[in-house]
């Protein structure tokens, strides 16, 4: 997946920092995953040359030990030496039994003069067993159905739902919620399936579970099968059959269309950018149990929201797309990439305009959110004109905290609030506290 | 991996190819479908490990030409007084990552193909094979019961 959301709880100030921060160092690094395994271990490397010792921090198993690596042009040669040097084989089995690194004794013991001293033992703890141990298994489902983008795709559907002009049900929409995040997780499932080889040769990818062989792919459909047959069945029967088939539909379009089209065409993006208006419609129609205008909307504005997100996250991202064969604006008409970008944040403030006329939320709406709407209209602009890193990191970290803002704004602001709220009070409280003193 | 391990082995990514080699383990009673299984496995990776191999050497090439011409094009050399690599801005890189993805298109278009073949075709083996084996399992189980 190349949609790479951040929603903040409404409330937490310090998240967005946080988050900022965190996406501050990822996209420098362009390897999320590796940033959030903190600081789990040190070890004791050695280097290829020389034999001195110097303690590293550890994010991941694989990652870290592969710089020095570069040096070492006998991989190949090193596996072979490994299977038929015996003695080596009794402390290397027993360190390759766990599924954890440990410290190195300085002196390894390596009966050949081909490899030099300490190398051998490195290559061999980064040789893994792929078999399935039940207590990694929570974790590598998290990975392999992006549990996080999940919870961000289940709150814009939560969003959907509490913009619907309809009383609060909660059971409604707990079953929403989760056949709303079952789907997500099969169609991420799914879509990491489909993209191994390629998420290998990427740098923000490359620590997934498929391709690090710590899941097979025959578990991961499974695993797709078992949550998504359920999440539809959930949404069919236990909320509505229309949410039902928007969430086929939606898996649908993002595993089958969009994920091949990444390869194909600059199209996809305009595909991926209706997977993401979904999941709000989706929250709508559960509530409602129709498609109405309010919905359209919603999902219109999730669909214009798309396009400055990552088409600024993209423009970071071009060599990467280049050599892995991915089809994007900004690698193939960057000009194009970057009006598209500001031609969809003036479509928000046009959109948020067009609320109130529909009667989903009051008049004060398009005031509030016409200073957020216009800052990301004008990062959009500097990013048109600029068209360089810096432009395009303000304009996706703008990105992120806006859609939070907007929909917390919208929700305010919506059609059955008798008095107009201070925006400030709400920003403190929590977002379930905001919708019990909704419950008309 | 040791020899008495029973599972197969995954190794760190291969420098060309980013790819991550497995050594497959052979029972000794594998059958023949276990067999297709794994051959399926094999070439799939070997297909894949030549692919990105060349396809990742010469972007690496071709890039170091554009990096050549480009700087020789401004009067510069590939590295200047302090022995630093010139480098290009973002911006001229991106004339080259436009020219090099229109180029390899039909090749990416090709090898998605293969791709999607291979990973479907390993994945229903998989399927297949697991099946027999829960049902030799439950066979056994009946059998041992019964016993």
């Amino acid at each position: 997946g190349l949609f790479v959301w951040r929603l903040r709880n409404a409330g937490a100030r310090q998240i967005p920092c946080r988050f900022v921060h965190l996406y501050h160092v990822a996209s420098n690094r362009l390897i999320t995953f590796q940033y959030f395994n903190f600081l789990k271990r040190m070890y004791v490397t050695q280097c290829n040359k020389d034999l001195s010792q110097r303690a590293k921090p550890k994010s991941d198993s694989i990652v870290s030990p592969f710089h020095e690596l570069q040096q070492l042009d006998q991989e190949k040669k090193v596996v072979l030496k490994i299977r038929s040097v015996s003695p080596v084989h009794q402390s290397w089995s027993e360190m390759s039994s766990r599924n954890e690194l440990r410290e190195i004794k300085s002196a390894a013991e390596t009966e050949d003069s081909v490899i030099p001293g300490g190398t051998e033992s490195k290559e061999d703890r980064q040789w893994k067993e792929m078999k399935l141990r039940l207590d990694d298994l929570p974790g590598i489902l998290a990975r392999l159905s992006k549990i996080k983008l999940t919870g961000l795709v289940v709150s814009t559907a939560a969003a959907g739902f509490a913009m619907a002009p309809v009383p609060f049900e909660l059971t409604c929409f707990l079953l929403a919620s989760l056949g709303t995040g079952l789907a997500s997780c099969a169609a991420n499932s799914i879509n990491q399936f489909f993209e191994v080889p390629f998420d290998s040769n990427m740098n923000r990818t490359k620590n997934r579970p498929l391709v690090r062989g710590q899941i097979s792919p025959l578990l991961a459909v499974c695993f797709a099968a078992s949550c998504g047959i359920p999440g539809i069945a959930l949404l069919t029967l236990g909320v509505n059959p229309l949410t039902g088939a928007l969430g086929a539909f939606n898996i649908f379009l993002y595993t089958c269309c969009y994920t091949p089209l990444k390869r194909m065409s600059i199209a996809n993006t305009w595909v991926g950018a209706v997977v993401g208006a979904i999941p709000p419609v989706m929250g709508w129609t559960a509530a409602t149990g129709s498609l109405d205008a309010g919905a359209l909307l919603l999902g219109g504005i999730l669909y214009s929201w798309q396009f400055p997100h990552f088409n600024a996250l993209s423009w970071g991202l071009r060599e990467d797309y280049s050599r892995g064969g991915y089809c994007m604006m900004s690698v193939t008409h960057p000009g194009l990439c970057r009006r598209v970008a500001l031609r969809h944040c003036l479509a928000l403030i046009g959109l948020s305009t067009v609320a109130p006329v529909l009667n989903i939320t009051t008049w004060t709406f398009p005031v509030i959110s016409l200073p957020i709407n216009l800052y990301i209209s004008y990062l959009g602009f500097r990013f048109y004109r600029d068209a360089d890193r810096s432009s395009s990191r303000k304009l996706f970290f703008c990105s992120l905290w806006h859609l939070p803002m907007l929909l917390l704004v919208m929700f305010t602001c919506k059609k059955s609030v008798l008095e107009k709220e201070d925006k400030g009070e709400l920003r403190g409280g929590s977002h379930e506290m905001a919708m019990e003193i909704r419950l008309p | 991996p040791p020899a008495h391990s029973h599972s197969d082995w995954i190794g760190p990514p291969d420098k060309l190819s980013n790819l991550r080699p497995i050594i497959f383990y052979v029972p000794p009673e594998e059958s023949a479908l276990e067999r297709r299984l794994r051959e399926a496995r094999q070439e799939a990776q070997a297909s894949n490990q030549r692919f990105w191999a060349r396809h990742n050497r010469a972007f690496r090439q071709e890039k170091e030409e554009f990096i050549y011409s480009r700087l020789k094009a401004k009067g510069l050399e590939m590295r200047d007084e302090s022995g630093q690599k010139a480098a290009l801005s973002a911006e001229e890189m991106a004339d080259f990552y436009k020219d090099f993805l229109s180029k390899n298109l039909k090749k990416h278009l090709q090898y998605n193909r293969d791709w999607y073949k291979h990973n479907f075709r390993i994945t229903f083996l998989m399927g297949q094979v697991a099946l027999v084996r829960a049902l030799r399992w439950l066979r056994r189980r009946k059998k041992n019961a019964e016993q």
